[in-house]
């Protein structure tokens, strides 16, 4: 990979352009704005031509590793491929030309994609109703809970403002919680990595609001107590929120409504294929059960008789939580998605993910130590190499992969486990690709032992090598301007 | 092997208190910061802030993760240690040498429930 790191300031040189405008023959627009508003010096914008600025930007993308250079088998993103079609669809300029202030009735297109995704959604996991205006995955989550402290508060019910978060859970739960007001209580996971029933009994009072669960847990293992856990909550009088994080291994399969869930959201940007990261902004919709729906948050898509469609408000809504109905061009791109593969093939994706997944445990776990033995679903987590002998950590094992073209897999987490990796291969990746990946963390785990060193200071082939995270996270260095004192 | 001091007492999430005058002097073990990493934030409570036993008084944050940091003991927060505010690091230089915080006791019966080296070596190990 060929390193490059320059700004688009350090291209500048004064005068260059891409472009010539007409010399300017109209009078200044801006003579009525204030002296004390109005601009003085002209803005330090970078002088370059289109090609500076064509190599400049194509550069700064071929540094990037992406699902479309190569795996990635990040734990808990479920980093599947995103279909082209999907962008195809979203770019269509009757989608694309949208304003999200133009009136309803000429926007009736958008307006039923929005209606027919959530009732697909619905479909799919069993829930009543679906708000899709959440941006993503942590902002479903809050709207979730926002739902869950509407529903108690409507009912008069003020008293519930704790809410169960198990240990092992996504650090997005505990933290969305603490933003919607609510207190976190935690309840310890057994020896086989679920949920401690016993542990959350005495938990259970009128104090609380409900319970947040990952389903598949992030351990990659069902919890097989699901149905005792939410009648235990339900007759305390708690709600039951998914943590759609780790839906992928079910879709289709299993339906969160079934299982007794009221409240959930799913990440569109995971399960659904749609960018992810650096590569586009996320969904996170957030389906209820019927009792719930009036709770959601506002607009809201509604039909009249006629089939006409139109925003909605209501008054036991718990609010707004996005300006215009959430990021429409990644609703666009999860429906294309759900309506290629058909009712039939979307339930062969949880299925294929956990076959994956299972086989890379199995194929690895002499090499590397597994906590948790037995089936997994899409994902799985080690405890580091099992010869620890020669002090390679995690960090060395992942930064090593990188070396060898693979992004590395989610490490120290869940926290659990002190050298936590966390393998999702998601069902997108072939079997060549699968036996690649454990070709080479065998021979890391080899190079452990023989080699030490080279782990060490791995990557060696990147454009940066190991990056000293400690001084940049106590001297951090967040502007330009800093970046040149110190060169 | 993390080091593990004779005479101090500990925690079971890896706090060790040393004893003077009915003053509890806390810090984080050096089983604790190994773990940790390098650390890259203290974040200390101030003084005059009432801690009771087991309650959260603070955490540590490094490039891997954020621990929060629970009180060995009830009292009165009578100093915190400034020089961790810019030099976290001193706590992976030694953190039996670096104190976090220094507590004035309401109840020294609560040392009793604390561990002593061999028992804390022991739990370290497992």
């Amino acid at each position: 990979m060929k390193y490059y790191d320059k700004l688009i300031f350090d291209l500048s040189r004064d005068g260059r352009q891409g472009y010539s405008l007409p010399s300017y023959r109209w009078e200044s627009s801006s003579k009525d704005i204030p002296s004390g508003l109005s601009r003085q010096k002209a803005p330090a914008l970078p002088q370059v031509s289109e090609l500076d600025v064509v190599r400049h930007y194509t550069n700064l993308s071929q540094m990037n590793f992406g699902v479309d250079s190569g795996f990635y088998p990040l734990g808990s993103c479920t980093m599947k491929y995103n279909p082209k079609i999907n962008e195809e669809i979203a770019s269509h300029p009757g989608f694309s030309g949208l304003h999200p202030m133009q009136p309803a009735c000429t926007v009736q297109g958008a307006l039923r994609v929005y209606k027919e995704l959530s009732e697909a959604l619905s479909a799919i996991t069993g829930m009543a109703r679906f708000t899709l205006n959440p941006f993503a995955g942590a902002h479903g989550e809050l709207t979730g809970l926002m739902v869950i402290r509407q529903y108690h508060m409507s009912r008069g019910d003020i008293a519930r403002t704790r809410i169960i978060v198990p240990d092992s859970a996504h650090g997005t739960n505990p933290a969305s919680a603490a933003v919607c007001g609510l207190e976190i209580v935690q309840v310890k996971s057994k020896e086989n990595g679920l949920v401690d029933v016993e542990d959350l009994k005495p938990l259970l009072d009128e104090t609380i609001a409900g319970i947040m669960m990952t389903n598949p847990n992030t351990l990659g293992l069902f919890e097989k107590d699901i149905k005792e856990i939410a009648s235990l909550v339900h007759e305390c009088g708690g709600l039951l929120y998914y943590d759609g994080a780790n839906m992928n291994p079910l879709l289709g399969v299993v339906r969160p409504g079934d299982m007794g869930f009221d409240v959930m959201h799913l990440n569109l940007h995971k399960t659904f294929s749609t960018p992810h990261g650096g590569g586009g902004p996320g969904a996170g919709p957030v389906g209820v059960a019927a009792h719930l729906a009036s709770c959601l948050p506002v607009p809201r898509v509604s039909e009249d008789e006629d089939g006409t469609l139109y925003l909605d408000g209501c008054d036991d809504a718990c609010g707004m939580i996005s300006g215009f109905m959430g990021n429409f061009g990644v609703l666009l791109r999860a429906y294309a998605y759900i309506l290629m593969l058909g009712r039939q093939n979307v339930r062969m994706a949880g299925p294929l993910s956990v076959l994956g997944a299972n086989y890379i445990k199995e194929s690895l776990k002499d090499c590397f130590e597994l906590p948790i033995p037995g089936i997994c679903k899409h994902e799985f987590v080690f405890d580091g190499l099992r010869d620890k002998s020669t002090d390679v950590t995690t960090l060395d094992v992942a930064k090593r992969l990188l070396d060898y073209g693979f992004h590395a897999p989610t490490i120290y987490f869940p926290l659990l486990f002190h050298q936590a990796i966390m393998i999702e291969p998601t069902e997108t990746e072939s079997k060549e690709t699968l036996d690649g990946f454990i070709d080479i963390m065998k021979k890391i785990a080899a190079e452990a032992l023989e080699d030490p060193q080279s782990l060490k200071t791995a990557p060696h082939t990147t454009p940066v090598r190991r990056l000293d995270e400690t001084t940049a996270a106590r001297q951090p260095v967040l502007r330009y301007k800093d970046m040149s004192d110190i060169s | 092997m993390s080091k593990v001091i004779e005479g101090l007492l500990y925690s079971e999430s890896h706090e060790w208190v040393k004893v003077e005058d009915g003053i509890a002097i806390i810090g984080i073990t050096d089983f604790a910061q190994h773990e940790m990493g390098d650390l890259s934030y203290v974040d200390m409570p101030e003084v005059d802030d009432e801690l009771s036993k087991g309650e959260e008084f603070g955490a540590v944050e490094s490039v891997k993760a954020a621990s929060d940091l629970f009180s060995p003991v009830s009292g009165t927060v009578v100093e915190v240690n400034e020089a961790l505010e810019d030099s976290p690091e001193l706590l992976n230089e030694d953190a039996f040498a670096n104190w976090i915080i220094k507590v004035q006791m309401s109840d020294e019966a609560e040392l009793e429930e604390l561990m002593d080296a061999a028992a804390y070596q022991k739990l370290c190990e497992n």
